[in-house]
Order: structure tokens, then C-alpha cells, then sequence
């Protein structure tokens, strides 16, 4: 079998050679490097620093609070997806417009408004100081600004499944003597589930890498994974660096795995 | 194609009977409110602190810190950096989108997910590799310092980095569209006797352009905006400055002017990304509005 088929349209081998090229000198050989040199440690001190306690704390804060935010997400993002699909309401296009506020907005710009919202002095943390609640450079401040940026994966992942939803299915479950409560339940939530899975992941992974926001609701003795990373190549202790890069990495590539078989086993049963 | 046209219309016809089967009003009302609350509180909100501190000194402040000659040099890297990162990535995702619709090869799948890698590598481990590689102590290091070249702690090292983080965007937007394009009209265009650049030039370009913009507006978002990976390259050198390291730099600063400054140089970027939500808007109800009546004109011929 031939590599490519035949064609009569030009410019396969410029436009691929320059794709190639440019895809491995920007992406693929930085990227291999650094698995080099997580590969130039020795075992033992791959397994020292992934398991420091210092790195262990910041797995654990990292995935504890990235799983905590991207279950808000998929709850919230249910209900924000089928208000938005299902139901009209005056200034919806707008409201689905500024869905996608955290994707366009500089992670920087989030952090410091999240940072003084939430500070003992801000608009809302000022009324949950009184209760002995700091969000502001505590753990949970961590959570609020992972939940911003997560927001719009479960959002748009879901629309357009709940767009496609055949509604003569929900129709026949009323016309056989099903509650809506049943019909959401038992109808409704398994069709989407793949899609809302997947939202689910993409928030989750995306709140894994995230370091902008969460730096300034952070602080420091409690760290996630890429604020131990900067922290480490500071202080130009590369290796550890890079051997917690690489776990992160893997991390999110089994995410990004996840999903891609969550797409494929949906669409089999679609079909 | 006709049986496409006919299931949407049928689709349009069957949101009409979503009434028999609505749920009771006060859940409706109760599921809106909830809407409503969520991104009020996570939205609208931390947008409007955004402008509310930028003011909290007066608007003579606000005029002044942007006058301010770090937040001029930082506004100025910031624009460097998109003029730069904005058209390379462009051209490569159009290269890439063409290679990858426009043709049958082994592997093309692969290529697309090599393609997205950097959407799911942390921003600080973009900044990272590039340290790794050009940065003291890093493989390149001895070979720079020796010929006096900069690149990280540099603008050339912001540059890369964001080079890196945008690397996917327009090409992500351009696969998709082109392959469903086919390549029925270039094939035409071809045996009508156009060169490969006509073909481009005349028939590509008008069916992509609405779809490049859209990618082009997202990746520049993207590359004023970033802030991990080119932290990470600029380290601690303070006179290189992007706008999102400057708003960093000016609230850790912590006193009130500074503090103020801060969510002054933040406001345009909110207001940069607030026109970046218009015009994506506006081309997304540009593209669904005028496909939809040329899909039916062309199938009903």
C-alpha cells in the first residue's frame, strides 16, 4: 500500500515538509529532551524526588483539587449547557457568549480579580471572613480559581450532545407513564454521559497544567505540580524538575487517553 | 445531501412539540436562577473587580500608570510578541490544514495528535523545555553564551515559548472545516488549468477565511495573554516585561497604587479579551447564518 494517494492537487511534499519540520524543531525534539534528561537520572533518585513529600503534598493538592473543580464544573456546566440548549430566557445569547470568558481571558488577569473577590477585604470573602473561611491564600482558594478556568469544557462539550438529543425518545418515555424526573434520570443523563465525561476530563486535565490563576490564591507552603516545577528550576535543580514535569505529563496524557477511548466506545454504541 | 436538509428541517419542526414534555415551571425558573448565580458569581463578577480596582484611585491614575514607561515597554512586548507568534503559527496551521485535509496519507491521525500536544502541556513545563534547552546549565548554554546570543531571560525566549503554546490554534480550527470541504472544487479549479497558488489564492481562501480569522483571533488572544511559559523563560530578569508578567510584577508589589496599576495594565487585557469574545461571537453566528441557506441552495440543485 502506497503512503499517500495519489492526487492532483499540489503541494503535498512542501506544505507536509514544512508541517513536519516545524512540528519537530517547535514540539517534538524540546519535548523529547526533556524526557532525556528525566531519563539521565538514576531510578532510585527519579523515585526520591517523585515521592518527596514536598512533591507528594503538591500531587496530592494538585489532583485533590483539580478533581474538586472539575466535579463542580460537570454539575454547574449540566444545568449552565441545558438552560442554555433547552430553555429561552431574555439576554441567552450573551449568557452563552460569556461562557467562554475564562478561555479568552489571561490566566493573570483571572488570578488577581479571584485573588481580591475572595481576600478577607474583597466582595465575597469579606462576608465568609466573619465564619472563619479564607479562601484567599488557602487550598480552597486554589479550588475557586480552577473551577474559573475549567468552566467552559463541560459547557461546550455538552451543548451540542444535548442539541442532538432525538427528543421522540423523551416523548415515548412520557407517553409510557415516565416522570420527568425519570426521564432525565434514566434517558436523558445516559445519552450525554460520554459528553459529559469528556468535559469532565478536559477540566480536570486542564486544571492539572494550570499555573497562572493559581498563584495568586495560592500560597507557600501548599503548592500544585507546576508551582513545585517553578520553584525547582529557580533553584536550578533541572533534574527534579524535569522528573516531576514527566509525571505530569504522563498524567495528563492518560487523561487525554481517557477521553479518546470515552469518544470512541460512544460513538460505537451511537452506532 | 437532500436527506441532510430534510432531518434538519424536520429537527427545526420537532422543537415546536418540546412543550408536551417540558419540565414543571418552577424547576425551569430554579435551573435559569442557578445559571444565572454560577456565572454571575464566576463570571461577571471577577470581570467587574477587574475595572472597579483599575478605577479605585480616580481616573487620573488610570491615565497615569498607563503611561508609565515599564507599562509602555510591556505593552510594546506584548505586541512584538503576538507580531510575531500570530503570523508564524497562521501560515504553519494553514501549511498543516492543507497537508493533512487535502490529501489521503498513513498517519494522518497521529499527526493530529502530535499537532494538539501543546494544549495538554502545562504552560509551565512549555516555559520549561525551552529553559532546559537554551537556559544556564541547559544543552545549548555553552554554545550561546560563546557566540553572545540571548534567548532565554530574553524576548527571543517569550517569543518561542508562546510560539509553542499558540503552535495548535489556527490549525485546529482549519483541519476540521477543510476536510469537510472536500476537495471537489480545487480538484476542479485544477483541471480548468489554474496553478496550484490560483487554486489557493481564488478557491481555498474565500472557503476558509472565515474559519482562519477565527482561529487567528484565538490564537492571539492566546499569545498576549499567556503567562506560565513565559514566566518560566523570563525568570527573574525584570527588564523584560510582557503586560501579563507586568500585572504580576505590580501586585506583588502590594501597596495600593501598585495594586491599582495592576488592574489597570489587567483591564486592558480584560478588554482585549473581551473583544476577542465579540468578534468570536460575531463570526460564529456569521459562519452558522451563512452556511446554513447556501447548504440548502446547493443541495437543491
Amino acid at each position: 500500500m502506497a503512503l499517500k494517494q495519489r492526487s492532483v492537487l499540489p503541494g503535498f511534499g512542501l506544505t507536509m515538509g514544512c508541517t513536519l519540520s516545524y512540528l519537530s524543531l517547535l514540539v517534538l525534539i524540546p519535548l523529547a529532551s526533556l524526557f532525556l534528561k528525566s531519563a539521565s537520572m538514576s531510578w532510585t533518585d527519579f523515585w526520591a524526588t517523585v515521592t518527596d513529600p514536598e512533591t507528594l503534598g503538591a500531587i496530592k493538592l494538585s489532583f485533590g483539587a483539580s478533581l474538586a473543580a472539575a466535579t463542580i464544573n460537570a454539575i454547574f456546566g449540566l444545568i449552565v449547557a441545558w438552560t442554555l440548549v433547552r430553555y429561552s430566557f431574555v439576554g441567552k445569547k450573551f449568557i452563552d457568549a460569556v461562557v467562554d470568558l475564562p478561555f479568552a481571558m489571561p490566566t493573570a488577569v483571572s488570578g488577581i480579580a479571584l485573588a481580591q473577590l475572595y481576600s478577607t477585604e474583597g466582595w465575597i470573602g469579606r462576608w465568609l471572613a466573619p465564619y472563619g473561611i479564607e479562601i484567599t491564600y488557602s487550598r480552597w482558594g486554589v479550588m475557586v480559581a480552577l473551577t474559573f478556568i475549567g468552566l467552559p469544557f463541560v459547557v461546550r462539550t455538552l451543548q451540542p450532545a444535548l442539541e442532538d438529543l432525538d427528543i421522540e425518545v423523551e416523548e415515548a418515555a412520557a407517553s409510557l407513564g415516565a416522570t420527568r424526573w425519570q426521564t432525565a434520570w434514566r434517558v436523558i443523563l445516559p445519552t450525554i454521559l460520554p459528553a459529559l465525561l469528556t468535559g469532565f476530563a478536559l477540566a480536570f486535565a486542564r486544571a492539572l497544567g494550570e499555573y497562572g490563576s493559581v498563584i495568586f490564591l495560592s500560597n507557600k507552603w501548599e503548592k500544585v505540580i507546576p508551582m513545585l516545577i517553578f520553584t525547582k528550576l529557580e533553584q536550578y535543580e533541572f533534574a527534579d524538575a524535569a522528573a516531576i514535569a514527566v509525571v505530569t505529563l504522563v498524567a495528563s496524557f492518560i487523561v487525554l487517553l481517557f477521553i479518546n477511548l470515552t469518544q470512541w466506545w460512544s460513538r460505537r454504541y451511537a452506532a | 445531501m437532500a436527506g441532510t436538509v430534510a432531518l434538519k428541517l424536520t429537527s427545526g419542526a420537532r422543537r415546536q412539540t418540546t412543550e408536551a414534555i417540558a419540565e414543571p415551571r418552577w424547576v425551569r425558573w430554579l435551573l435559569i436562577g442557578v445559571t444565572l448565580g454560577f456565572l454571575g458569581l464566576f463570571l461577571f463578577v471577577p470581570l467587574m473587580v477587574v475595572f472597579v480596582e483599575a478605577l479605585s484611585q480616580g481616573w487620573r491614575a488610570y491615565v497615569y500608570s498607563l503611561a508609565d514607561a515599564d507599562t509602555q515597554s510591556a505593552i510594546r512586548m506584548t505586541l512584538t510578541t503576538a507580531a510575531f507568534a500570530v503570523p508564524i503559527n497562521t501560515l504553519f496551521g494553514v501549511l498543516a490544514a492543507w497537508a493533512i485535509a487535502k490529501f489521503q496519507f498513513v498517519g494522518k491521525s497521529v499527526l493530529i495528535t502530535l499537532i494538539d500536544l501543546p494544549y495538554s502541556v502545562s504552560p509551565v513545563i512549555a516555559g520549561m523545555i525551552f529553559v532546559m534547552l537554551f537556559g544556564r546549565g541547559g544543552w545549548f548554554w555553552p554554545w550561546l553564551e560563546a557566540h553572545d546570543i540571548r534567548i532565554v531571560y530574553a524576548p527571543a525566549g517569550i517569543i518561542i515559548a508562546t510560539l509553542f503554546v499558540t503552535f495548535p490554534f489556527v490549525a485546529r480550527e482549519l483541519i476540521p472545516l477543510m476536510q469537510s470541504q472536500g476537495t471537489e472544487e480545487e480538484e476542479a479549479a485544477r483541471l480548468l488549468g489554474a496553478s496550484g497558488l490560483q487554486t489557493f489564492w481564488r478557491i481555498t481562501l474565500p472557503n476558509i477565511k472565515w474559519g482562519l480569522l477565527y482561529g487567528v483571533i484565538l490564537c492571539n488572544a492566546r499569545a498576549m495573554g499567556e503567562f506560565g511559559a513565559v514566566s518560566v523563560v523570563v525568570g527573574n530578569i525584570a527588564s523584560t516585561n510582557t503586560m501579563p508578567l507586568h500585572v504580576e510584577r505590580l501586585y506583588k508589589g502590594g501597596c495600593d497604587s501598585e495594586l491599582a496599576a495592576a488592574f489597570t495594565v489587567a483591564s486592558l487585557l480584560a478588554m482585549l479579551a473581551l473583544v476577542t469574545l465579540v468578534l468570536k461571537s460575531l463570526l460564529q453566528w456569521k459562519t452558522t447564518e451563512s452556511i446554513s441557506p447556501e447548504e440548502l441552495r446547493y443541495t437543491g440543485d
